[in-house]
């Protein structure tokens, strides 16, 4: 059967098809809608596979393992910033193994559409002696979740799957098998002596894991996934990895005239290298992330000459395009036929300014008309002004589009639940007033730990909880703690007479500022929760309840 | 046949619905197909785009190269303007007439409409005005398909059969709106 699908619904669907268990993920962009797409799944459903949201992508891991000791097949989703929050069991489910079969599935964003950093999951695979996927076609990252399922259990390892932004969130025609395979049934297999990373049960592990990166290596070199393609031109040859495999191909409308080797599972096979490197004068690296391949290419034959991204052929940092790799491409093809790259681009021209006053201006995202988030900053905003030096913390979610103009009202931004501790950290060094800004799904993430302790040290810190009732920023998923933040807050020690709930509109601002300004000259922990569900959930539920009145 | 096509507007317009149009109507022609879209951050109020490419060979890369767009299809003017480098020599753009002013630093109208009449093939068009005067307000991406319908090259009667797949679930009512804005936007060019 054929179907229209994004990068991230293939996924989800070959995992279902695959005989999944269930999904554990926090939501991320680009990988939401893996998790999503399981949710609204009839066979899921069918089936009963776990597939709510976690509270972060460390708890995600853990469970997904969990559900591995017992036999099943478990999938866990993240951004590629999330699997620094898991690294720690990351890295130790090499030590443990698996049983049931479970792939780590990390989305990329490289050139930060939507993220912090543009870090590359490719090095977490290595770093954890994990077997990698990454798929170059929607197609293949439907059919490789099976593969990887099996592969997963073949090994004993978990599988890291990773994909890059515009894998993730592009759709393609993809044809999908008719059935599923069953879920595997419970079993009771799993060793103590595997789980219980003692020491001497660790190294044991540790052992074995090392001793079997020769064969994964093997595999790699004859995976249908990594292909090496002759062609008669050995003056260049081509590495392309996932997605950029597509962009080289883009160039070569009739086939490219060089050699090609496609990458596509790691650890990379050193063998099809060598075969590349000793055909060919010079060899280019395209691949999206960081010079990873690249890297270890060099390590392969040193003195040869290798370019890509640490020699300037392309770009160091960002996504690739069609474009630059075009660029880099034609460049070769130039030194080869001796004439000058012809790199020009033939376009429509319309002018993009008028008296040196651009047409196009940048459209920057803000917050949305009615937010209770811009509530808080004015309020914020109105208090702080009478203090000469406050910093105020902030945190990710929606809320950190409040740097933006017209509040300009956040001072740092760094990984979730970093408000908090940052505050503390402040405190510590003599700051006052140090205030905290952190979002609901943001707080139960990573904010709870930090919180205690800020109380444990009675830090000189005021924390806002801004409660939109959701997980705004990626699309409005269900927030763990919804309901429970007063009891979060108080079971961590929190003072009842220092812990405030309030009701973020305009109507509201003498109230809201006077506990604030109060808080602040509290000089101990005081936390502060202004609740108002997101405007953008509040009119998808109207029109739910709309439709079911229908 | 090969149709490389960049969707923009404003988060929220709607582009990814036209999208989803295009798409179904392709794939029942058995077209090849691939469609970037972005997510997250870039959609609270934000410039939003999406390079759609159909033929009826395999098509390689999931982005359009540089000044390779066939159609542009903008729910915005400034953002039409904005992929104007993309478009091939003799590319269409099919926009929509009406700001979105979001930003205080939004250019002159005037100027910007000068603009992109430079462009080869343009076709600029007051799909909001239009929409309120069939009643039918929130199908004005719907005309603005219908008017790009011809320089896709996909016939009417196919856009028709792709609306009436997708909104189906939506009921009646919705189908008809939707197909009375695709022959609104034929019509109107
Ligand atoms: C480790 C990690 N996981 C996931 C994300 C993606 N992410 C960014 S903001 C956000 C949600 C924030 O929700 P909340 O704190 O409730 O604030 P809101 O957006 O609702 O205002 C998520 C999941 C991230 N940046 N880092």
């Amino acid at each position: 059967m054929k179907q229209l699908l994004l990068g991230d619904e293939a996924i989800a669907l070959g995992a279902i098809h695959a005989g999944l268990s269930g999904v554990y993920a926090y939501p991320g962009t680009p990988s939401t809608e893996i998790t999503e797409f399981i949710q609204g799944n009839a066979l899921a459903r069918e089936r009963g596979l776990h597939s709510r949201w976690c509270t972060n992508e460390k708890t995600a891991m853990e469970a997904a393992l969990g559900m591995s000791f017992m036999g099943k097949r478990a999938l866990v989703c993240m951004k590629h910033v999330g699997l620094n929050v898991c690294a720690d069991p990351f890295v130790n489910s090499a030590m443990t193994g698996v049983g049931g079969g479970v792939v780590v599935l990390v989305a990329d964003d490289p050139s930060m559409h939507s993220s912090q950093d543009e870090q590359d999951s490719r090095h977490y695979g290595r770093f954890a002696m994990i077997p990698t996927f990454e798929p170059s076609s929607q197609q293949e990252a439907y059919d490789m979740m099976a593969v990887a399922f099996d592969y997963s259990e073949r090994q004993c390892l978990p599988v890291l799957m990773r994909v890059t932004t515009r894998m993730a969130h592009s759709r393609a025609v993809v044809e999908v098998a008719d059935e599923a395979r069953p879920e595997n049934a419970i079993n009771y297999d799993a060793q103590a002596a595997n789980w219980v990373l003692l020491p001497a049960n660790a190294r044991r592990r540790n052992d074995i894991v090392c001793a079997q990166q020769p064969q994964l290596e093997a595999d790699a070199a004859v995976s249908p996934y990594n292909v090496l393609t002759d062609a008669p031109d050995h003056s260049l040859g081509i590495i392309a990895s996932g997605i950029a495999y597509n962009y080289v191909c883009e160039c070569f409308a009739d086939g490219c005239p060089y050699p090609l080797l496609k990458i596509s599972q790691y650890p990379l096979p050193k063998t099809l290298v060598r075969r590349l490197l000793d055909a060919c004068q010079r060899v280019i690296v395209v691949e999206e992330g960081q010079p990873f391949i690249e890297e270890q290419v060099r390590g392969v034959a040193e003195s040869r000459h290798i370019l890509g991204r640490l020699t300037g052929e392309l770009p160091r940092t960002g996504e690739l395009t069609p474009d630059c790799v075009a660029k880099a491409l034609k460049a070769q093809l130039a030194i080869n036929d001796g004439q000058c790259a012809d790199t020009k681009d033939s376009h429509a021209h319309a002018p993009l300014s008028i008296e040196n006053k651009p047409l196009v201006v940048p459209r920057p995202p803000a917050l949305c008309q009615g937010c209770g988030h811009r509530d808080v900053y004015t309020a914020l905003n109105q208090v702080l002004q009478e203090y000469d030096h406050a910093r105020v913390f902030g945190d990710i979610g929606c809320y950190t589009l409040g740097f933006l103009p017209p509040y300009r009202a956040i001072h740092s931004c760094v990984d979730m639940g970093a408000s908090i501790t940052m505050a503390k950290g402040a405190a510590d060094a003599g700051q006052w007033p140090a205030v905290a800004i952190i979002g609901d799904s943001t707080f139960t993430h990573s904010g709870m730990t930090g919180l205690l302790d800020a109380i444990n040290e009675n830090a000189d810190i005021t924390v806002i909880i801004s409660d939109n009732l959701t997980t705004a920023m990626t699309g409005g998923q269900d927030s763990a703690g919804t309901n429970k933040f007063e009891a979060i807050c108080r079971g961590l020690g929190v003072p009842d007479e220092h812990l405030h709930v309030v009701v973020p509109l305009p109507k509201n601002m003498p109230e809201i500022t006077r506990i604030i300004r109060e808080e602040i000259n509290y000089h101990g922990v005081s936390v502060i929760i202004p609740r108002r569900e997101c405007i953008q959930t509040f009119k998808r539920h109207a029109k739910e309840k709309k439709n079911s009145k229908q | 046949m090969k149709v490389d096509i960049i969707l923009c507007g404003v988060g929220g317009q709607g582009i990814l619905s036209i999208a989803t149009i295009i798409g179904e109507a392709a794939m029942n022609e058995n077209l090849y197909i691939k469609q970037a879209e972005v997510h997250g951050m870039s959609q609270r109020g934000g410039d939003v785009q999406s390079n759609l490419r159909i033929s009826s060979s395999p098509i390689a890369s999931d982005l359009i190269p540089r000044g390779k767009a066939d159609v542009i299809i903008s729910m915005e003017p400034m953002e039409a303007l904005r992929y104007a480098p993309c478009l091939a020599p003799d590319g269409w753009v099919i926009t929509s007439s009406v700001p979105f002013v979001n930003i205080p630093n939004y250019p002159d109208v005037d100027s910007l409409h000068q603009a992109l009449a430079e462009l080869p093939h343009v076709v600029s068009l007051d799909i909001e005005q239009l929409a309120k005067d069939a009643a039918i307000p929130r199908s004005a991406n719907m005309i603005l398909l219908g008017a790009a319908q011809r320089a896709l090259g996909i016939d009417f009667d196919k856009l028709c059969d792709a609306v009436r797949r997708v909104f189906a679930r939506k009921g009646d009512a919705v189908v008809e709106a939707n197909l009375r804005a695709l022959a609104i936007g034929r019509d109107a060019r």
